[in-house]
């Protein structure tokens, strides 16, 4: 064998351990069995290699198994940890992150304010719904009312795409809109306009105020 | 009756279910333990660390996130903290005559070629490898991981891999030299 052959393994060479372990895909132990049979040398370094997995068997066996203390050890430190919470109250981040990373970016991209605001109130209705939900009657979030899907009227909505974030901020404050739902796929919000169920000719002139609003891009009266 | 695969067990532990945390510990309580043993040379610090690195398992079961094989992802977190207790001790990991007396049972290389025992040299002389070279020989000769295993769990390109096997059997052919077993290249 040469020098040169000595400081550059060849690939075959690099793999017979893995052959020896059975570790090997499909392909690359047809190439070693090959060179193995056109390769006496090779095969005479490839008994080192099975002698080499033999010992360092023989030497992990002889290792024995841990005395049990281990196990111990591992399940009274599993129950000293605080009990896994339910999905619902300890991923309660997770999931409205979940939620809004569901919305499309077009729906997002009127303004970084808009999307804080909603995810303000949209946190909190979610919060208040996980809540409500492990404890039915018990905390309700201050931002939401407990009757979202009950008295009061609402509307749908979509903000213009190039409303500033301003203009969404004074939209949402003058007017004393509450968003309480989405925005769907469409870019839609569920927004109560006021906290009682308001006559349908007393709906249809606030929804007829709001179209005239030049941050909403669409609004209608909805149950 | 087929057996749960690591992956669903793994889901299951991150919901919190000890049973399924049970199932896994006995399937690599024993293989974590021999390798950690490997690295550290020292059955205490290994039984610590093999309870450790199941306890980091119950606590990330949920950040699992499928991209190796369980597996893999045990065996690498057994190896950071095998490392770490390296890093913490590393007088003791020259201590020769502890590591072997804990680790095994075998004689030392010069007792062992009085005794023309080849494979009592040879695995005194396994013992007497770096704790980088102990670590990829359990892993492919012992744990049986391929090529794609190993690199995940060393956090190694799989040339690296290979490269470093080689590397591993040259130091050993070095070893045996030095006990009048000539053996050739590597």
């Amino acid at each position: 064998m040469n020098t040169a052959k000595q400081s550059e393994p060849s690939e075959i060479e690099l793999l017979l351990p893995w052959y020896a372990a059975g570790t090997l895909d499909p392909r690359e132990s047809l190439q070693v069995e090959a060179a193995l049979a056109n390769d006496p040398e090779l095969a005479s370094r490839y008994e080192w290699v099975r002698a080499e997995l033999a010992q360092e068997t023989h030497v992990s066996e002889a290792a024995g198994e841990p005395s049990g203390r281990d196990v111990k050890t591992l399940f009274a430190k599993i129950d000293a940890l605080p009990a896994r919470k339910s999905r619902s109250s300890i991923d309660l981040g997770a999931r409205i992150a979940e939620f809004l990373a569901s919305l499309s970016p077009r729906t997002l991209a009127w303004s970084a304010m808009a999307a804080a605001l909603a995810i303000v109130l949209q946190a909190g209705f979610l919060a208040g719904f996980v809540l409500k939900e492990k404890n039915p009657g018990g905390y309700e979030t201050a931002s939401v009312p407990a009757d979202v899907s009950g008295e009061g009227s609402y509307v749908l909505l979509r903000f213009q795409p190039k409303a500033s974030a301003a203009d969404v901020a004074s939209v949402l404050e003058t007017t004393k809109l509450s968003i309480v739902g989405g925005p769907s796929a469409g870019g839609l919000y569920r927004v109560r306009v006021a906290p009682t169920k308001l006559a349908k000719p007393d709906l249809t002139r606030i929804v007829s105020t709001l179209q005239d609003n030049k941050v909403i891009g669409f609004i209608a009266a909805t149950e | 009756m087929p057996t749960t695969s690591d992956e669903v067990l793994i889901a299951r532990i991150a919901k919190g279910d000890r049973l399924a945390m049970e199932e896994l510990y006995g399937r690599y309580r024993v293989p974590v333990y021999r390798f950690v043993l490997r690295m550290v040379r020292n059955a205490t610090t290994a039984e610590d660390l093999d309870s450790d690195v199941f306890l980091d398992i119950w606590r990330q079961a949920g950040t699992f996130e499928g991209r190796s094989a369980v597996s893999t992802w045990i065996f690498s977190i057994a190896r950071f903290k095998a490392l770490n207790a390296l890093q913490r001790r590393p007088m003791e990991e020259l201590d020769d005559e502890k590591a072997g007396a804990i680790e095994d049972q075998a004689d030392d290389p010069e007792t062992a070629l009085a005794k023309k025992d080849k494979a009592a040299v040879l695995r005194a002389c396994l013992l007497k490898l770096s704790a980088e070279h102990r670590e990829i020989v359990n892993l492919v000769y012992y744990q049986h991981k391929s090529v794609e295993d190993v690199a995940g769990i060393v956090g190694i390109p799989e040339a690296t891999v290979k490269t470093r096997m080689f590397y591993a059997r040259k130091k050993l052919s070095e070893l045996l030299t030095e006990q009048g077993i000539e053996r050739g290249w590597p």
